[in-house]
């Protein structure tokens, strides 16, 4: 599965950090999210779907 | 940006824009009597007659419309130099005073998220803050009563804004009087401050002035109080306290009564009427769709039953996936969002829809017509939560018309506080009591004669406590 993030979007409430952490981290100088795994395993995919329904920017995406 | 949408734009601006009928044709503002006797019927009218993008006159200014998702995202993407904020709501300057908000540059409202109450990681101490302001406002309930959905609302959002945004200590001085008079102020937004938000002679303005006279009163009284009493432990002060402590050269409070007033009004503004509203809209949708209500009670008494390691507290579940209650409450948002026109102005030339609009026009965006486009959202009338359950996700799927919270840049930045709000008041209320319409079912509607909407009185229901 693909993960994308829209940092136009991104808001920096790190939710997404919260639900799956090692997918998601902080750019703390642009107060945005890093993508630090586009490409996460299906072991991940029940975290990174909850990370996109409660991002409150609705910046994130999971494309298969 | 200007060169590139010149070549692509096909209409002769604004005026190439197809402008709405008018109810009002004798008016000499416009649409503006449109807006202010039946705003959903205006803004849904745009849309039939005039499709993606339309135009009603507002006073003196075009407003262009848009609503399908393709206008909706040009909209929603625009940066603030573009599409800016400030000069579009004139209605709330009264409210929140002059020198207070909107006197800041788009880089300094962002730069407010970061060091802000609404970031993740607060979110454990809100949700125990709003379980506890729960718990007060049922306390002295009885068994069973009756309540007004828009005083108890109100009232309960006036302490969680107020604890959460500003502070434990300042939240312990307001009373039921706070709200009373910050009602009054939403009151005061009739689309009449399009013409002049000072206008004579207009009934609503003069008592949302004298609203704020006596907030500031309110306000000034808890400064006093705190000069009398002196400085506490740093762990103890809130927001007020560090407001207070700054002071001008000559040792007086560099913040005045007046200032320190609007700055908490603006920052209660956002979450205030519109939770309020969506919590008593919630119960209503419940009440009229018993099949649903009985999924949402089971779906929680599932939740909050007795475990081996004891009862699981509201405010650790509120932060967590409740599926039923949250697709009802998405649902809820989508019939009825609390604001259904989000404006901005122009700043320079912009392209949207084919059309280039000149600097200083309004241009506007309806949750209210877009959550509910047929394309997107089938039987778009009907309450159905089924929509927002895995794997449907009507939201997700259409991010620029599902559009409750707004989208974009300025997507609502409390949402993820809000759903987190109303999904502990429902954990409460339906753990601990059944409710029961008291009038027709029909009789439950929105009072929309003020740009800020409220629930119509009388809106009341009955309450009895559960037996186990």
């Amino acid at each position: 599965m693909n993960v994308a993030a829209d940092l136009e979007l991104c808001q920096g409430h790190q939710m997404c950090q919260f639900e799956a952490p090692s997918v998601f981290g902080l750019d703390s100088e642009e107060d945005k999210v890093i993508v630090l795994d586009t490409n996460p395993g299906e072991d991940l995919r029940e975290q990174v779907q909850r990370a996109v329904k409660y991002c409150p920017a609705m910046a994130l995406s999971l494309e298969d | 940006m200007t060169e590139v949408s010149t070549s692509s734009a096909t209409g002769e601006g604004v005026e190439g824009i197809r402008e709405v009928s008018r109810r009002f044709p004798e008016s000499e503002h416009g649409h503006l009597e449109d807006l202010r006797d039946d705003p959903i019927d205006l803004l849904h009218r745009v849309r039939d007659e005039c499709g993606d993008i339309g135009r009603f006159r507002l006073a003196d200014r075009d407003v262009v419309l848009v609503t399908g998702a393709g206008t909706n995202e040009a909209f929603f993407r625009a940066p603030d130099d573009i599409l800016d904020q400030a000069a579009a709501y004139p209605f709330m300057t009264p409210i929140f005073g002059t020198g207070v908000v909107f006197d800041t540059s788009p880089e300094q409202r962002s730069e407010g998220l970061k060091n802000q109450a609404l970031k993740g990681e607060m979110m454990r101490g809100h949700a125990s803050t709003i379980e506890n302001e729960i718990n007060r406002m049922v306390a002295d309930w009885g068994d069973e009563g009756e309540i007004d959905l828009l005083d108890f609302f109100a009232e309960l959002t006036i302490y969680t804004t107020s604890a959460c945004l500003i502070g434990k200590p300042f939240r312990e001085e307001l009373d039921s009087r706070f709200a009373d008079y910050y009602h009054e102020l939403e009151r005061g937004t009739d689309a009449l401050a399009y013409v002049d938000p000072y206008m004579k002679g207009v009934e609503s303005f003069e008592i949302r002035d004298a609203a704020r006279v006596k907030l500031v009163e309110l306000v000034q009284g808890i400064i006093d109080k705190r000069h009398a009493r002196g400085t506490v432990a740093r762990e103890d002060r809130d927001l007020l306290d560090v407001l207070i402590s700054i002071k001008a050269e000559d040792g007086s409070d560099h913040f005045s009564a007046h200032i320190i007033t609007g700055m908490f009004i603006s920052m209660m503004f956002a979450g205030h009427h519109t939770s309020s509203g969506t919590a008593a809209w919630t119960l209503i949708e419940l009440l009229r769709h018993p099949e649903v209500m009985a999924e949402i009670v089971a779906e929680l008494d599932d939740l909050y039953a007795d475990g081996p390691e004891g009862r699981v507290e509201v405010s650790f579940q509120a932060l967590r996936s409740i599926p039923n209650l949250e697709a009802a409450l998405k649902e809820t948002l989508r019939l009825h969002p609390p604001l259904i026109l989000l404006l901005r102005v122009a700043q320079e030339e912009f392209e949207i829809g084919g059309h280039l609009l000149p600097a200083g026009t309004m241009v506007g965006s309806s949750p209210r017509v877009s959550n509910r486009i047929a394309e997107d959202f089938p039987d778009p009338d009907a309450f159905d939560p089924g929509r927002y359950l895995d794997p449907n996700q009507a939201d997700l799927q259409n991010r620029w018309t599902w559009i409750p919270f707004g989208a974009g840049k300025h997507r609502c930045v409390g949402n993820a506080f809000a759903m987190m709000q109303l999904k502990a008041i429902f954990s409460v209320l339906l753990r601990d009591y059944t409710f029961e319409m008291t009038q027709p079912s029909e009789t439950y509607r929105d009072d929309t004669s003020k740009m800020v909407i409220q629930l119509a009185r009388p809106a009341t229901v009955r309450y009895r406590r559960r037996t186990p």
